[in-house]
């Protein structure tokens, strides 16, 4: 699996492993599915990947703003939200509902 | 200089691009584009040959999506294709509408929004959701849906949509004030003496007469109609038609007076074609009189219905005429609607089909 790092331009945070869905990585060129990523939260860390492929913020986030109605955000096992912690050496989890057809 | 006919066929799974080079014998397939997401509309500016698909995923939220080497290669943005916060958010992208260098989309909840960066940013024509009728807009079955955006060729201030249902509004100044355009259609499911509102008519789906900036013709959900003075006045002009119901309605490339439909057979009947008989109904004379043509078409066992975008003409001479069903097969005509052929079948239910035409 490919992996790379993104700097968000926030304040020294510890680092973090952010893994998505292979068909949210399809939407955007070069994207990979899994990354370390320097965010306190989870909706910075949903900024940090925005910033790294712009848009993808739109395709995580409603314009509530929350977590999409089919997308789930797990942290280190926990369903999150937007303002959910990301404590040091966290494994954040974006995965697509069971849901369409 | 030979021609290319596209058409552009947007499905609940991707957009399907149809090509013919040979004058419309023979056509490819590509496809499907746009990740397989649902897709209400497709439509393309043959000026640039940029192809936008506007729709919405159940996972990613809305999106138009865009190819400027006729979908070889797409990128997407809902930039700015939002409502304020707390607001109940967009689902889905349902309709397009390019003027000029502006393109425009329709969504649901009801709203339009304008972009003209081709498709990247997207700005919120918020004078609509002003309308002080806007509290009391109530959806129909597709929901509360922007699915049919005209413009006039000649001013670009001046926009009709339909909203289902909430009926045809009307801006002359380029989205900031509106007013509905209503007046002569049918709202048959309110009671008997509520039957003209000034809004909240079920209109299914509007279009413009070539040439003629404020001939205008419309299926609704309770009759047929056309109307000469840009919607202010409607006139029933289902005389002669199998059904008052029916969703798609396209109008000739270049003869005000010859305009398309495809009847069902009653909202509650099932909404397939008239007696499982596939027919398209064209007028000659701005829909006084109608002819049934269903060469080519079948004839027996016909249960699907066709949405209300997803019948079109193309500008090629004669014009060609296309429609696709819920149940995926694509059918096309030449010759203005007398022969038809199956371009195909088993694609994904067809929200829309809409034709460019540009140098082979």
């Amino acid at each position: 699996m490919r992996q790379a790092t993104v700097s968000a331009p926030a304040v020294m945070v510890a680092p973090v492993t952010v893994t998505i869905p292979t068909a949210l990585a399809r939407l955007f060129p070069d994207c990979v599915t899994r990354m370390k990523i320097d965010a306190a939260t989870v909706a910075e860390a949903i900024d940090a990947l925005d910033a790294r492929w712009p848009g993808m913020r739109d395709r995580i986030c409603d314009s509530r703003p929350a977590i999409r109605r089919h997308i789930n955000v797990f942290v280190n096992g926990q369903r999150s939200t937007l303002d959910a912690p990301l404590p040091p050496r966290s494994e954040m989890l974006v995965m697509t509902a069971i849901s369409g057809g | 200089m030979p021609e290319k006919v596209v058409q552009l066929v947007a499905t609940a799974k991707g957009l399907f691009v149809f090509e013919s080079e040979d004058g419309r014998k023979s056509w490819s397939q590509r496809g499907p584009f746009c990740e397989t997401w649902p897709l209400n509309h497709a439509i393309g500016d043959p000026a640039t040959e940029t192809i936008f698909a506007g729709g919405g995923d159940a996972w990613f939220g809305p999106a138009v999506w865009r190819s400027d080497d006729l979908g070889r290669t797409w990128s997407h943005s809902s930039e700015g294709l939002a409502y304020a916060e707390g607001e109940e958010p967009i689902k889905t992208v349902w309709s397009l509408a390019r003027k000029g260098n502006s393109l425009y989309a329709g969504v649901e909840p009801a709203g339009l929004f304008r972009s003209d960066d081709d498709g990247a940013t997207w700005t919120h024509i918020d004078g609509l959701q002003r309308h002080p009728s806007r509290p009391e807009w109530h959806p129909g079955g597709g929901g509360l849906i922007l699915h049919s955006i005209v413009t006039d060729p000649a001013d670009p201030k001046r926009i009709w949509v339909g909203i289902s249902a909430a009926g045809v509004f009307y801006t002359s100044d380029g989205g900031e004030t509106w007013e509905p355009r209503n007046r002569g259609t049918r709202a048959d499911f309110m009671p008997e003496d509520m039957r003209e509102p000034e809004f909240g008519q079920c209109v299914h789906n509007i279009v413009m007469a070539p040439g003629g900036r404020d001939v205008l013709y419309q299926q609704n959900h309770c009759g047929m109609y056309r109307s000469d003075d840009g919607g202010r006045q409607w006139v029933s002009i289902e005389n002669g038609l199998p059904s008052s119901f029916g969703f798609p309605v396209a109008s000739h490339p270049r003869d005000p007076s010859t305009l398309f439909l495809l009847p069902l057979n009653g909202d509650i009947a099932g909404r397939y074609v008239p007696d499982a008989k596939a027919a398209v109904w064209r007028s000659r004379d701005r829909g006084e009189t109608w002819q049934a043509l269903r060469e080519g078409l079948p004839q027996e066992n016909a249960y699907f219905n066709v949405l209300r975008q997803a019948m079109a003409t193309d500008t090629a001479d004669p014009a060609g005429v296309y429609f696709g069903s819920n149940s995926g097969s694509l059918y096309a005509s030449a010759d203005e609607g007398d022969n038809w052929v199956r371009v195909t079948q088993h694609l994904p239910k067809i929200s829309s089909v809409e034709t460019m035409v540009v140098a082979g």
